[in-house]
């Protein structure tokens, strides 16, 4: 058992979770995700670090399926039945002078260890943000503390530009000397980016989320098609030069089990959608 | 006492029709008088062939003996010598291959059914709590194992015997590696498994899952901590792929993800467990292994009509065990043999069939088999699912964090006869080593490693 620490609502969607795990923080670095049971009869779900000190691991999900509305009914005290890792690559921080961080919803938490470590190698750093509308909106005051220039995009213009965090990265791309692009979110947002990265002619890097059991390479369940190879997530990523990565198929996959999600869900007392 | 014309005795059976609705054993074991009857057709060898043909050299015989006598304590001791696991050996083995292929009574007869008196002799001693191992005066030497496994559990079994202070890293939240994620419930109940994890700890073997050494911790963090010897049986968890159009489409498994989400997972309890499974009504399995039969035999069991098994040699090279392959005959499934798959088929990225060469058996290979040929004739299967069961490779993560670590190009750990890998102090056994095989050669490597460690700690 993994007790919590701390527990922090970000917004209506998303918590934040400080859990003690000293086998975990150890050797945790920027890119490494967790892979997590709630409770004994729980999936095995894979989060990133968002941070660690010596004995603790930080995490920040959003509340979206089964197992992490169950997490989100857990409180500081309360603990985790499993919580393993480092898993994954650490993400490889490239020796560029200027970048642009792209994040989608819960995306943003993975991206900013990253980030920082950009700038921590005294790169110049932009990082657009997008979510749904500004509740929805985490992590901006952390993002505004280091990074060079900020740019918000809602769905609904209740903060920052209103539409797609495309629309800024493509004037970023065509009036900044910015060399590559690090982009994490929702499948179809990371698609649209390293699209335009691409048409651009810059390099990017996305970081993939497919559904994983073990996070060992034994299962082979998160596979996901990069430059026509096939890959495992948990092993060979999550990070992958996102010029080639086949999104779409990832899309597909990811929606597998979406039918037996909303069974989970009509379990929890979720009805409609 | 022997009595030659004797048939061997039969293993009852839940009957196919039963079974295939149920993850209840299959093999139902021997009663004590059963065991007894068998137990009368062995001729007590002079030079016992079955015992030079079982990697671990149980003295069969002698248990045999032992049991006709009524004596099953010292049936059980016998055993356990050579193995600490008989009710797991005994129901998982290829003995036909092993002891029941080298039995003399084979020749003329049948051979001597030593699997079910092994798995009688086993469950006697489980039941009746009889392994009492004797631990030497503690060393203060301490050992780390990485994996619960068939490897890392004989392995610290020997280290605590000798008195060494033993610890085993998981990596998976639950203890036994392949017994556990891999083998179904109906050949080996996990009640079993947990029995005997349970009889180490009792030994003062130290467990610790969720840990993943070469990630939560490494080998040299290790060394740090004071472990002077290491031993690695991190086992062959890395599916190998057909490498064909179309296997990354959603309904095409690979065993290991099948096996897991049904055997670690629970998935044919959902929703009361969490983590789901799809099977549609017509399942094709690649593969002839054991792998193989378990996924079609679990595919069946968790609601698919028909389930073929689709293999690129024939019937007789069938690499899984005879029982496995006749278990799952009965219980329906069909042998599609001397197919090779060559292309998988979908709509909106979810298979939907199964493109397959025929084949015919050409010249031997290197593997002493006739080497499948292609034939240049198609043949396409409708299929709702594929799983891929064609063999698993050493796991990569411990070389990948540990580059000192020598391994063969395909991934296996490289050790000397010692079991020594390229790093001092650290040894390495099982599927790590020799790719996938089985749980006695696993078992025995981590043994036959334990004798080579306890030496080099002593020379510390």
């Amino acid at each position: 058992m993994y007790t919590i620490l701390k527990k922090e609502r970000l917004n209506d969607l998303v918590d934040f979770m400080r859990i003690d795990a000293p086998m975990v923080a150890r050797n945790a670095k920027p890119g490494h995700f967790i892979i997590l049971r709630v409770d004994a009869d729980g999936e095995r779900i894979p989060l990133t670090i968002a941070g660690h000190d010596a004995t603790s691991v930080d995490i920040i999900y959003q509340k979206m399926g089964y197992s992490t509305v169950r997490l989100g009914q857990k409180e500081a005290g309360d603990s985790v039945e499993d919580f393993v890792g480092p898993l994954g690559k650490a993400a490889h921080i490239r020796n560029k002078t200027s970048v642009i961080g792209v994040a989608g919803g819960v995306g943003a938490a993975p991206l900013l260890p990253q980030m920082k470590a950009y700038k921590e190698q005294g790169a110049y750093v932009r990082v657009i943000i997008g979510a749904k509308n500004k509740d929805l909106l985490i992590l901006k005051s952390q993002y505004e503390a280091f990074v060079d220039e900020l740019y918000i995009t809602t769905d609904d213009g209740s903060m920052g530009e209103k539409g797609m965090v495309t629309a800024p990265l493509e004037r970023l791309l065509k009036e900044t000397v910015a060399e590559h692009v690090v982009a994490i979110g929702p499948v179809i947002m990371m698609k649209f980016a390293a699209q335009t990265a691409k048409t651009y002619e810059r390099s990017v890097d996305v970081s993939l989320n497919p559904i994983m059991i073990d996070g060992t390479g034994m299962c082979g369940n998160c596979r996901v098609t990069v430059d026509g190879k096939t890959r495992f997530a948990c092993i060979d990523g999550p990070d992958f030069d996102g010029s080639n990565v086949d999104f779409d198929g990832l899309m597909k996959r990811q929606a597998y089990y979406s039918d037996e999600e909303h069974t989970c869900k009509i379990k929890l007392g979720y009805h409609g959608e | 006492m022997a009595n030659k014309k004797q048939p061997r005795m039969k293993v009852a059976e839940q009957p196919p029709l039963t079974r295939i609705d149920n993850f209840l054993e299959v093999a139902l074991g021997y009663s004590y008088e059963e065991a007894k009857i068998e137990a009368m057709r062995c001729i007590d060898c002079k030079k016992p062939r079955c015992v030079q043909a079982c990697p671990v050299g149980v003295k069969i015989p002698e248990f045999i003996k032992h049991l006709l006598e009524g004596a099953l304590d010292s049936a059980f001791e016998t055993i356990y010598e050579d193995n600490i696991l008989p009710s797991i050996c005994g129901r998982v083995c290829p003995q036909e291959s092993q002891c029941e292929g080298a039995c003399i009574m084979g020749i003329k007869h049948e051979p001597i059914n030593i699997g079910a008196l092994e798995r009688f002799v086993g469950d006697y001693g489980r039941e009746h709590n009889v392994a009492q191992s004797e631990i030497n005066a503690e060393t203060g030497r301490k050992v780390a194992i990485v994996g619960s496994g068939p490897a890392g559990l004989a392995n610290a079994a020997a280290l605590r015997k000798k008195g060494h202070d033993v610890t085993i890293f998981e990596a998976l939240h639950e203890y036994g590696g392949v017994l556990t994620y891999g083998i179904p419930e109906f050949r080996l109940p996990k009640s079993i498994v947990k029995d005997e994890i349970d009889n180490l700890k009792t030994m003062g073997v130290k467990l610790m899952k969720n840990v993943i050494v070469g990630k939560s911790i490494t080998i040299e963090q290790l060394k740090d901590e004071g472990y002077e010897a290491i031993f690695v049986g991190s086992g062959a968890g890395l599916p190998s792929a057909l490498n064909i159009p179309g296997e990354n489409y959603n309904g095409v498994y690979f065993a290991n993800e099948f096996l897991t989400r049904v055997n670690l997972m629970r998935s044919q309890d959902f929703p009361s467990s969490a983590t789901p499974i799809k099977i549609g009504s017509k399942v094709g399995v690649v593969g002839g292994g054991n792998v193989a039969m378990d996924a079609a035999r679990t595919a069946k069991r968790i609601g698919a009509e028909e389930v073929m098994i689709i293999y690129r040699r024939d019937m007789d090279n069938l690499p899984a065990r005879r029982e496995e392959v006749e278990h799952a005959m009965a219980e329906g499934i069909t042998m599609n043999v001397l197919h090779n798959p060559v292309e998988i088929y979908g709509e909106n990225y979810e298979v939907t069939s199964v493109k397959c060469e025929k084949m015919t058996l050409g010249e031997k290979d290197a593997s002493g088999r006739r080497r499948p040929v292609p034939t240049g004739e198609f043949e396409t299967f409708d299929l709702d699912n594929l799983i891929v069961a064609i063999g698993q490779k050493p796991n990569p993560i411990l070389k990948s964090s540990t580059p000192e670590l020598k391994t063969h190009g395909w991934g296996g750990i490289i050790t000397d006869e010692a079991h020594q890998t390229s790093m001092d102090g650290v040894f390495a056994g099982g599927d790590a080593v020799s790719g996938a095989a089985t749980v006695i050669l696993a078992m025995g490597a981590g043994k036959e490693a334990a004798e080579h460690m306890n030496h080099y700690l002593k020379t510390l």
